[in-house]
């Protein structure tokens, strides 16, 4: 036991990884504990799910912005797809005998597997580019896949699937057909609700692939693109395939995200609220906040910044304002070059001060 | 030593960019634990032959032979996986890397695991990370930056940072190192020390060296051969005094 004890304190990225799986676990426990005293409002229940899948796409994200280094702008497509494969999965599968957990695990799986496959697929023209131009276009990208969505009918009868982009009387139709996906009017009649507990596991299934992937040979290979794409090369790193694949894991991230969204709604519709660029660009802003490439600093980032709306409700009006004000100064704090240095002061201070009673 | 294979046969090498033949008719034979350089005045076309080499830039003619594989015009990472390893002019580190870490990328293709076995921490996982670090910290310690083995690599003073980049090549286990200015922007100190490091390696590992360098002491005192550019052609090849003591060497570097 103590052996283990000394392996953990040599190892410093071990040991930052111990406390980003304690801060979550911490975190469930206060939150579990909370409702089951009654304390907690329904409206602060509606979003601890909130915090699990925006944690997910926060952290999947990172893995694109801040280990690959490369500006992904599409992300919430990616999110859209996991949802729909719910939703399709759901509807088609809810007259059937399946229990809902056991619908839930299958979907989670299969989004992980389809958003990675949209995600090869889009990653292929879009990593040949860099910098903006890749942004750019995975921004067209993210809104391409929010309003095809947005726009399809999918309805099942007895001959099988029918597609269309015009509406469900377009297509010739059996009279016990199941509209599944209805333009914008999106999939309706799924169950509500997926559990805190489920959403606290896949968390930490999100942390450990990417964590896991960026202490390995793999991500290091990763980083080093992101450092220096030549010098990479030069070494004898295959620059095309670690950039795939860290896109790839990034889009199945964003896909298991999607499955918790569409989970804890009754109706799914793709809308430029929910998959549009509006929401590519706030978990942007939690990457961002958080610290680009800092992985216990995006889940920080996005439990603040997704909270604070919530909690600024009884100021009303000003609560946008607030919220970007609270922004800034995180902003300032975090980053700023005086601020840092003002910050490791402090923890020198503290350090010191701590040996000074250690030897007296 | 007639009849042996050279390491580096190169033959006819020439690119265009446009009207410019940056390198044109760029012919060298290295032999086996060479230690040759390659001189010139600035804009000769030194580091252009360099990324010809390496596949950075694909010839327009010509033939590059490694170890008698023909290798013109392949991908930069099958070169350096047909065993062809450099460093940059400028030095090219990854910065937010670790210093061990950046040796371990060098390491890449001589130890495999799957991604998956990384994701999921399978036993082959921890096996082969273990031989990496071993590995990785036996060849820093070869060149004195065990110690600064988990300091970022940009936090290295800069002598240590150009050695650090001859390591992480040596890492990727080359026939041929090519090292590209490594005196560049070094005290004479840190030059001695390099001139050193340089024929410690050699000798160590056995290498072929082709450098570049623009410190006449440095070449001079460890280059056995060396190979003058000037507008991108060959204007002298041969023993070192004898290619210094070429008039026309002599007026390209000083002139008339």
């Amino acid at each position: 036991m103590s052996k283990f004890v000394d392996s953990i304190k040599s190892n410093k990225k071990l040991q930052s990884n111990l406390i980003t799986f304690g801060m979550v676990i911490i975190l469930y426990v206060i939150c579990q504990s909370l409702a089951a005293a009654g304390i907690l409002s329904n409206s602060m229940k509606g979003l601890l799910i909130q915090f699990c899948y925006y944690i997910i796409m926060a952290v999947s994200l990172n893995l694109t912005v801040g280990i690959l280094g490369e500006l992904s702008l599409g992300h919430a497509g990616f999110m859209c797809i996991g949802a729909y494969t719910y939703g399709i999965f759901a509807k088609v599968l809810s007259s059937g005998n399946l229990s809902r957990t056991a619908i839930l695990l299958i979907s989670l799986v299969l989004a992980a597997i389809i958003a990675a496959f949209f995600g090869f697929l889009i990653g292929i023209p879009v990593l040949r580019l860099k910098g903006d131009y890749l942004a750019i276009v995975t921004l067209a990208f993210g809104e391409i896949i929010k309003n095809v969505t947005g726009s399809l009918y999918i309805a099942k009868d007895s001959h099988g699937l029918h597609f269309s982009l015009n509406g469900t009387s377009d297509m010739v139709l059996d009279a016990d057909n199941l509209v599944i996906i209805d333009g914008p009017k999106g999939i309706t009649g799924l169950t509500s609700g997926v559990s805190f507990t489920l959403g606290t596991i896949l968390v930490i299934i999100t942390l450990i692939v990417v964590l896991n992937l960026i202490n390995s040979r793999t991500g290091r290979a990763v980083m080093a693109i992101r450092d220096n794409r030549i010098a990479a090369e030069a070494t004898g790193i295959n620059v095309t395939k670690y950039k795939m694949l860290a896109f790839t894991i990034s889009a199945s991230l964003a896909g298991v995200a999607g499955v918790l969204y569409a989970g804890s709604l009754s109706t799914l519709t793709s809308t430029s609220k929910n998959f549009g660029y509006n929401m590519s660009i706030m978990i942007l802003v939690y990457v961002v906040l958080g610290g680009i490439g800092s992985i216990r600093g995006s889940v920080i980032a996005t439990v603040i910044l997704v909270l604070l709306p919530e909690k600024l409700r009884f100021v009303n009006s000003y609560r946008m304002l607030i919220y970007a004000i609270v922004l800034i100064a995180m902003m300032i704090l975090n980053w700023s070059p005086s601020a840092r240095a003002w910050r490791e002061k402090m923890i020198n201070k503290i350090k010191s001060g701590k040996k000074v009673k250690e030897a007296k | 030593m007639e009849n042996t294979r050279p390491l580096l046969e190169v033959n006819n090498l020439s690119i265009s960019f446009g009207g410019l033949r940056a390198v044109d008719d760029f012919n060298i034979t290295i032999n086996k634990g060479e230690l040759y350089g390659l001189i010139g005045p600035n804009g000769a076309g030194k580091t252009t032959a360099f990324n010809l080499l390496t596949g950075v830039y694909k010839p327009t003619e010509g033939i590059i032979r490694l170890d008698g594989e023909d290798i013109t015009g392949k991908k930069t990472i099958d070169i350096n996986k047909a065993g062809i390893a450099r460093t940059f002019q400028n030095i090219r580190l990854f910065k937010e890397l670790t210093v061990l870490d950046n040796v371990k990328i060098g390491l890449h293709n001589r130890f495999e695991y799957s991604t998956l076995a990384a994701i999921l921490r399978l036993p082959s996982y921890f096996k082969v990370e273990k031989e990496m670090n071993e590995e990785a910290m036996k060849l820093l310690k070869v060149f004195d930056l065990d110690k600064e083995a988990n300091l970022k690599a940009s936090n290295l003073p800069y002598g240590k940072q150009r050695k650090l980049e001859i390591a992480r090549a040596l890492a990727t286990n080359p026939k041929l190192l090519l090292l590209d200015e490594p005196a560049a922007g070094m005290n004479p100190n840190e030059t001695k020390e390099l001139m050193d490091t340089i024929s410690f390696i050699r000798k160590e590992f056995d290498m072929t060296i082709l450098l570049i360098e623009h410190d006449m002491k440095l070449v001079s005192g460890i280059c056995e051969k060396l190979s003058v550019l000037n507008f991108g052609h060959v204007l002298a090849q041969g023993p070192t005094q004898e290619v210094l003591n070429n008039p026309e060497v002599i007026t390209a570097y000083l002139g008339e």
